[in-house]
Parts: structure tokens; C-alpha cells; sequence
């Protein structure tokens, strides 16, 4: 599945946005997700199918004014 | 000062950016006494994971985060980034930020009033990045919030309060909601000069961040706000055009 994580294009072998996040090694990292500039809380990841094309977006807490 | 609840004994929030380095940042948040700092949420590597280190401090300060939307350019951005970042944080808190794409990080007010009515809807606490504007900030009121936070200047642009005239009316015309100048302090004096106009409190990052000396900076703002609440509860003289003596002018010597 081609997928553009961040920004960047990637094949990953996930059909779930949980899954994308396991196969993208993000383990119990703090992140939060939106799929095509959606917000998608973490308790729906799993249930949450991804398509060719898609656009995740992984962020974290950063530093800000 | 109490805002959403909350009672805030420091007068004095701090960003968290631009420090030479997280201890630094760590070290400048305890000089400042400060008790809310803002932060924003970035795109984060599975690789290098740089937010975590980052949020294990923030955590290890124990101070409340006011997560922003820097770099939303739209409604719809500001609030899906509204929306990561209070799962991420855990915090209706929001410090929204609507902004000018042309480069100028000015409010863009329109969109700020619209993100704001569909965040407050939504359960957001929202702290609004503004303008003066009398309307604007009514606006932002009836959209819910319960704080205003217009700026003294620019972004970053350390000049302190460019509208003194417009800040005071504003705070006459709302002499009982929690008002934040956030954005634009450059020196201790500005944020004192914030609060002697009767501000609840100052928002500045760039100031300290990039300060020769950071912790120097903080604790020196942190000293400015309170003189400057100080100097308010104690009844300031009222300017005058003219000269006053300040010696008594009978019993002069004459000397001529």
C-alpha cells in the first residue's frame, strides 16, 4: 500500500492506521494521527482502513510559543 | 489570576521554543516561576522521536501546558491540530492561533472567530491569538471564549506594545475578562508596562528563548511582572502636561 507518511511517500504493509503506526516502528511512542487532514483519535486507528494515496500525519508534543 | 477555572498565581506565561537547548528551556521555566507554558505538536520520526524526550521534561517541570496551533493558516487546520493535540496533552486547553499566510504571523481574525465558535461548541477552553480590535474581541467573546489574548506586536518582534491606546481601551471595555498580552514582548519593561495598564498577564517566548542569558532573561520578566502588578494595586500618579514642583516652593533662600 503507497502510503504518504509525514510528508513522505512510502509503501507499508498495513491496511489499518494501527497498523501503519506498528509497521512504521512507533511503538508506545506519545503520537497523535490524521488520516487525509482528518483527526483520527487512537481508539479508532484500528478500525480506521486505509487506501492507496492516503496522507498520515504522525505528530508529537514539540515546542512551541 | 483565574482563567477557565483555574487560579494562576504567576502572571507570566513561557513558550518553550528557541532555547539554545531543553535544559536551558527546563532551567528558564523554573526561573520564571512560571506555571503554564505553551508547546505545539510537530510531525514526529520514528526514528529519531524527538517530541518524547522533549514531553518527559515538560512532564518533570509539572507545569500546565497550553498547547498552540502555530502554523495554521486556516480554519480547518487549526482545528483538526485543536483536536491532536488535546488527545495528546490531555487538556481542553487551547491557545489558537489563525494566522496571516503571507509571512507577517498576523491573526488572521476572521478565521479566528470562526475556529473559535466551532472549538468552543466542540468543548474547548480556548485562549485566542488577536488583535486589539474592539469588534474582533467581541466577536471572540460570543464564540465563547473566556480569554482574550491580543498581541503587543508582532511574532517574535521583540517591540513591545505598539497599540498601548487600543490594549487600554480594551481592557476598560472588559474590565472582568481574564486579558493576556501574548506576542511581540521584548523586554521586562514591555511586560511591566502590560500590567501597570491592567493586564492579567504576559504570553512571550522569543524574548527569553533568545536572550544572551535565558534564565537571567526569565527571572528578570518574572521580576518586571510583579513590579508591574505592584505598581497598579499601589494607585499610579496621574500624568499631567505641565511641570509640578516637587520641593516646597515656600522658604526658598533668596540668594540672588
Amino acid at each position: 500500500m503507497r502510503l504518504v507518511v509525514n510528508g513522505v511517500e512510502q509503501e507499508i504493509a498495513a491496511d489499518t492506521l494501527a497498523a501503519a503506526l506498528l509497521r512504521l516502528d512507533y511503538g508506545e511512542a506519545k503520537v497523535a494521527t490524521a488520516l487525509n487532514g482528518e483527526f483520527v483519535p487512537a481508539r479508532r486507528r484500528g478500525e480506521t482502513a486505509l487506501r492507496d494515496g492516503d496522507r498520515v500525519e504522525i505528530v508529537a508534543p514539540r515546542q512551541g510559543g | 489570576m483565574k482563567v477557565y477555572g483555574v487560579e494562576l498565581k504567576s502572571r507570566l506565561l513561557l513558550g518553550t521554543s528557541k532555547y539554545p537547548s531543553l535544559d536551558v528551556m527546563a532551567k528558564s521555566v523554573r526561573a520564571a516561576g512560571a506555571e503554564v507554558v505553551t508547546v505545539s505538536v510537530r510531525r514526529e520520526s520514528a526514528q529519531f522521536r524527538e517530541g518524547q524526550e522533549f514531553w518527559r521534561i515538560i512532564r518533570e517541570l509539572g507545569v500546565l501546558v497550553l498547547p498552540n496551533t502555530a502554523g495554521c493558516y486556516t480554519v480547518k487546520e487549526a482545528v483538526t491540530t485543536a483536536q491532536m493535540a488535546r488527545e495528546i496533552f490531555d487538556t481542553a486547553w487551547i491557545k489558537l492561533e489563525v494566522i496571516d499566510d503571507k509571512g507577517t504571523l498576523a491573526p488572521d481574525v476572521f478565521g479566528t472567530v470562526e475556529a473559535a465558535r466551532i472549538l468552543s461548541d466542540d468543548g474547548f477552553e480556548v485562549f485566542p491569538y488577536t488583535t486589539e480590535d474592539l469588534i474582533v474581541c467581541d466577536r471572540l467573546l460570543e464564540a465563547g471564549c473566556k480569554v482574550l489574548m491580543p498581541w503587543g506586536a508582532p511574532i517574535g518582534s521583540g517591540k513591545g506594545l505598539n497599540n498601548p491606546f487600543g490594549l487600554r481601551v480594551l481592557r476598560a471595555r472588559h474590565p472582568d475578562v481574564p486579558l493576556i498580552v501574548d506576542a511581540g514582548v521584548g523586554l521586562p519593561s514591555h511586560a511591566a508596562a502590560a500590567m501597570e495598564l491592567g493586564y492579567d498577564a504576559v504570553l512571550l517566548n522569543t524574548a527569553v528563548g533568545t536572550a544572551g542569558d535565558p534564565v537571567a532573561m526569565a527571572a528578570a520578566f518574572r521580576q518586571a511582572i510583579e513590579a508591574g502588578v505592584a505598581a497598579r494595586g499601589a494607585g499610579p500618579m496621574q500624568p499631567k502636561e505641565f511641570a509640578a514642583p516637587s520641593s516646597p516652593t515656600v522658604g526658598v533662600a533668596a540668594l540672588a
